[in-house]
């Protein structure tokens, strides 16, 4: 009886896996999240889980290094950037550096991503490559790449070969296009 | 166009910080409406789509209807060739989650994506069509996810072999056809490729023992170069370890090698997963066990907090079973007690609690001092309990911690926090009977300026238990007092009970309460006046009638043998007339389990065990055939004596009296079309032939949800432990009940119902006592009393189990935590306390040993009160 147990508990731990990647604000509101685990089953759940996580880690100093807590027997770890705070969730029983390595890769990827400006502002302004980014990094749970670069490669690939079809573009979205760089760049 | 480009840089500065603000559901969906234009704008659809992705993030959720028709409208955008837009609608679809019919739709066009030219595209097209696929159209695709999975482009792979791991749980028999290219892709270059095709490969042969082991002996001889995948063949390995370590006895454990050389790799994540499966290998040996814990303290030191918390919780756990193998790094731990990272510093000392041994507690109480001001009280209540511990583990330090627990007490906290010091103090006082003068104080002291009122009820009802049994109770009368003087009502009615208590208990004290109690007359609150004169009365302080003493100190200590809720109940019917309400009127019937009640009201819970027996011993005296029998001596945990789930739910409590064995029989009815009335138990004493039966009470009524007690009594020799095996069965009279009315039939039969058997055995006769300092009570012992032999236990799977065995037999209470067997040990002293009935006090030594054969033998010496009673000590050993 407690062998088979035993066995059971082995073979759903057998993979390290990410129960969630939080990406907060300043005042600990959604910039985006995505939860892989069945453990909040509503949004309030959720919701109620980023609030408390936020409020307990808020005061520490997880800037120049990554840090790492236990929380509702989860293990999180957790970096935070100007005002954008990156949490990644795993269970009570992982391997704390397999998270920390997670929490590393979407934090680099970020920071290519938003062309080392990585505030809210940038992230809200590329919403898009942040979702894309989340995707490129876990499955289902399941790590599918942890290196920031390789994921941000995989993320940016459109943005770079988007301009050699260039044949294929109307001239009002050529226009658009560039009105849009222009105006990107003047904002800097 | 100057125009537009004009209107585009207003709304740009309107939505200046975040282009998301004012953002509605509605207004997006009909914005949705350009994925239909016939010139599709893939910039703007994109916009639109990360737009419905926000809102999904943001909590919002879309209707069946919403989901289908944005469903649809995506699917159009298949059309672009726009490889950001066709990322997006990707992942939009994923998001979606589509239902059958609708999957069938895309079907196509994301077949068509998985064989294009571009790789970006067939990896995002299979993670995406793995996620929406049943298994009929899996198969019409398995050829292309088979050739994925060895695609050169690792990218590719990855997709395909983690969308294997996801569909192995709906369609496990097509994806274990894939083995032999998930085994090429094991070879990959690609590090994480390798990762994948790894736990792929482990999760189709998980439950073929043979073929999991003979995949860990290949590879970890050959270099598997993923960091991630090298994690993944350890936890594998320590799998096959677990499985095959009962085979191997030569001493080396297979694989032990490959575990210590991954302490070396270079990557951190190995190393640690390395060091942390050695410390969980079954019986570790110190010699396996040393280079691992080496490895955990150079991470001590480490400046990433990752690294120093996950090393000082491994090391935790380690010295849960083995605090000696984590001394060495008590260095490194101590200067972890002012991390910056609080959880971290929480751990170091937790496990410095652990190994620490007598002589360094004070030292280290001398450092934690200074580091509870500055941490959170979740944490402090963390150290509260491991020093509790710590003190039941040296009793003879109960000084230091007790001045440490107190000093905590008088410092800034919040509830919780506060709760968890007195509620350890409480069971310190419990446990170690020299702490408890000192232990009082301390509490006394700390209600002279505590601001939560249930902790200052709590502490004088306490205090009125065990004040009076103190040498000096007149010291305690003044604090009480104070009270009576300064604080709130609540507190007030509380002192003054406990003053009434310390009345009835201490005859020399008596004048001086009543002066205070008469003082209490005048008080402005109803509740303490009444209090007041109800105590003056029953204690005869202003002359009236005096009550015998033995209903005083019934009145005063007894617990209320009415659940409070049926008192409730009964009181708010109650109608004001002429007539006075009565006690008596309530039902005693329990609504809930009979242990259940206790807890809420009273003293911290884990602090007080003692009210259950009271219940018990009200329970029983209130019913006249038992009420010649005397105190019960030992009351036993319920028996289940039914399934769960079953139409009639039966527990058995036995008591045991001196001449006589009492057992309440908890019956409740599960079904609510049914009535049970006159409810007993008939018994079969046929295989206990000391006991004979001597009164039965039934159930009268036995309605649907509310449990009910019926009792058997028999009589049995004094002094003697009779033992023997009980038949069971439940007799009882079935009315129909309509569901409608809820009114029963008139008519019922009569029906049994068989239970399980009962036994007494010999530690129904045991009182589980704990002392505090085991060699000075065996030395006080008469040594005539002393009996001493020798006995085998045969072969036993390991020390533990047979200490547990021997413990269990006896029923008695182990002392100074003898009872945990350090891991493979060869051999163990277990110490265990308690009362034989006729109240004769029992000490008893056992020493076992183990030899490689897993033969057990135990050496046990018993003292007592009374010769005879180590005699049966040992009878009960001889004849289990």
């Amino acid at each position: 009886m407690q062998l088979s147990n035993d066995v059971v508990m082995e073979l759903q731990e057998n993979c390290p896996s990410v129960k969630n990647l939080l990406l907060l604000d300043s005042e600990g509101k959604r910039v985006a999240v995505k939860y892989y685990s069945d453990d909040w089953p509503t949004n309030q759940s959720k919701l109620a889980f980023e609030k408390s996580l936020f409020a307990k880690t808020q005061k520490t100093n997880a800037r120049t290094e990554a840090e790492i807590t236990l929380f509702d027997e989860n293990v999180v770890v957790y970096k935070f950037v100007e005002d954008l705070h990156f949490f990644v969730t795993g269970g009570d029983d992982e391997n704390e550096l397999i998270l920390a390595s997670v929490l590393n890769g979407f934090f680099e990827a970020v920071t290519v991503l938003l062309r080392s400006s990585v505030d809210q502002r940038e992230a809200l302004t590329n919403m898009d490559l942040i979702f894309l980014c989340i995707d490129e990094i876990i499955d289902g749970g399941l790590i599918l790449e942890t290196d920031g670069t390789t994921i941000a490669g995989k993320v940016a690939s459109h943005t770079i070969d988007e301009g050699a079809p260039l044949s294929e573009q109307t001239i009002t979205q050529a226009l658009a296009a560039a009105r849009e760089h222009f105006t990107r760049s003047l904002l800097r | 166009m100057a125009q537009m480009v004009k209107k585009d840089d207003d709304r740009d500065e309107e939505a200046d910080y975040s282009p998301f603000v004012g953002i509605e559901k509605g207004a997006v969906l009909q914005e949705a409406r350009v994925f239909n234009d016939p010139q599709l704008d893939p910039r703007r659809c994109s916009q639109v789509i990360t737009k419905l992705l926000y809102l999904l993030n943001q909590g919002e959720s879309f209707t069946k209807f919403e989901a289908t028709d944005v469903f649809f409208a995506v699917t159009k955008l298949f059309q672009s060739k726009d490889i950001g837009l066709r990322r997006m609608v990707y992942l939009m679809i994923k998001e979606l989650s589509p239902c059958a019919d609708e999957v069938i739709i895309v079907t196509s066009c994301l077949m068509k994506d998985m064989n294009s030219k571009s790789d970006m595209y067939r990896a995002n097209a299979i993670r995406v069509l793995c996620r929406i696929i049943d298994g009929t159209l899996l198969t019409q695709i398995e050829r292309y996810l088979k050739q994925a999975i060895v695609d050169k482009n690792p990218v590719v792979a990855s997709a395909a072999l983690v969308s294997g791991i996801h569909l192995l749980q709906t369609n496990p028999d097509i994806v274990k056809r894939w083995s032999n290219e998930v085994q090429e892709a094991v070879q990959s270059r690609a590090a994480l490729v390798q990762f994948h095709a790894l736990a792929l490969l482990h999760k189709i042969r998980q439950n073929d023992r043979l073929a999991v082991s003979k995949l860990v002996t290949s590879l970890t001889r050959g270099t598997v170069r993923s960091p991630l995948a090298q994690c993944l063949l350890i936890r594998y390995t320590s799998q096959v370890i677990r499985e095959s370590s009962t085979s191997n006895q030569t001493g080396d454990r297979p694989f032990y090698d490959y575990l210590e050389g991954c302490l070396r790799h270079k990557a951190e994540m190995v190393i640690f997963e390395a060091a942390r499966a050695i410390t969980e290998l079954n019986g570790v040996s110190s010699r396996e066990l040393t280079p691992a814990i080496t490895v955990l303290q150079l991470f001590l030191s480490s400046s990433k907090p990752v690294l120093r918390f996950a090393a000082v919780r491994t090391l935790n756990k380690v010295a849960m079973t083995r605090p000696l193998a984590v001394t060495n790094c008590n260095i490194d731990m101590e200067s972890l007690i002012a991390d910056q990272n609080r959880s971290i510093a929480t751990l170091a000392i937790t496990t410095l609690l652990k190994t620490g041994n007598e002589s360094s507690v004070d030292r280290l109480m001398k450092q934690i001092t200074n580091f509870m001001s500055d941490i959170a009280d979740e944490f402090k209540i963390v150290v509260v309990e491991a020093i509790r511990s710590l003190c039941l583990k040296f009793p003879l330090k109960y000084r230091s911690l007790m001045n440490f627990l107190s000093n905590i007490l008088r410092e800034e906290g919040g509830f919780e926090y506060k709760k968890a010091i007195v509620d350890s103090i409480v069971i310190l006082i419990r446990d170690i009977p020299d702490a408890k003068e000192s232990g009082l104080l301390h509490l006394c002291e700390f209600i002279e300026d505590c601001e939560f009122t249930y902790l200052s009820t709590q502490i004088l009802h306490f205090l009125g238990n065990e004040g009076p049994k103190t040498s000096d109770p007149s010291k305690y009368i003044r604090y009480i007092y104070n009270r009576v003087i300064l604080e709130n009502a609540t507190v007030r009615a509380s002192a003054v009970c406990t003053l009434a208590k310390f009345g009835a208990m201490v005859d020399s004290l008596k004048p001086r309460i009543f002066v205070l109690l008469r003082r209490c007359l005048y008080d402005s609150d109803d509740e303490v006046r009444d209090r007041a004169t109800l105590y003056l009365n029953t204690l005869g302080g202003d002359g009236a009638v005096v009550e015998t003493d033995k209903d005083v100190k019934e009145f005063l200590f007894g617990s209320l043998d009415i659940p409070l809720v049926n008192l409730e109940t009964s009181l708010k019917n109650y109608e004001p007339s002429e007539e006075p309400f009565d006690v008596k009127s309530v039902p005693k019937e329990v609504k809930s389990k009979p242990i259940a009640e206790p807890t809420g009201l009273r003293a911290p819970p884990a602090a007080a065990p003692a009210p259950t027996v009271d219940t018990y011993e009200r329970l029983l005296s209130s019913i006249p055939e038992f009420s010649s029998f005397g105190k019960p001596f030992k009351s036993s945990a319920p028996v289940e004596l039914t399934e769960a789930e079953t139409e009639y739910a039966v527990n058995v409590v036995k008591h045991i009296f001196d001449g006589h064995v009492v057992f309440q029989y908890n019956c409740t009815n599960t079904i609510p079309e049914q009535l049970l009335e006159n409810v007993s138990v008939i018994v079969d004493a046929s295989e206990a032939e000391e006991f004979s039966e001597v009164a039965v009470t039934p159930i009268k009524s036995l309605p649907y949800g509310s449990p009910g007690q019926t009792f058997v009594a028999f009589e049995k020799p004094g002094g003697v432990t009779a033992v023997g095996k009980f038949l069971n069965v439940l007799r009882f009279i079935v009315k129909e009940v309509d569901p409608s009315s809820g009114e029963a039939e008139d008519v019922g039969v009569e029906d049994e119902y068989q239970l399980e058997d009962l036994e007494v055995v010999a530690a129904d006769y045991i009182l589980k006592v704990g002392v505090s300092n085991f060699r000075n009570a065996w030395e006080s012992m008469d040594p005539d009393t002393e009996r001493v032999d020798e006995y085998g236990l045969g072969s036993r799977e390991s020390l533990a189990e047979a200490v547990g065995v021997v413990i269990n037999l006896l029923g008695l209470q182990p002392c100074e935590g003898t009872e945990v067997v350090p891991n493979n040990a060869r051999s163990h002293t277990c110490l265990l306390s308690g009362v034989y009935i006729g109240n004769m006090k029992v000490l008893v030594r056992l020493s076992f040993g183990i030899d490689s054969r897993k033969e057990v033998a135990m050496k046990l010496a018993v003292r007592s009160d009374d010769i005879s009673v180590s005699d049966a000590i040992h009878d009960i050993v001889a004849s289990g």
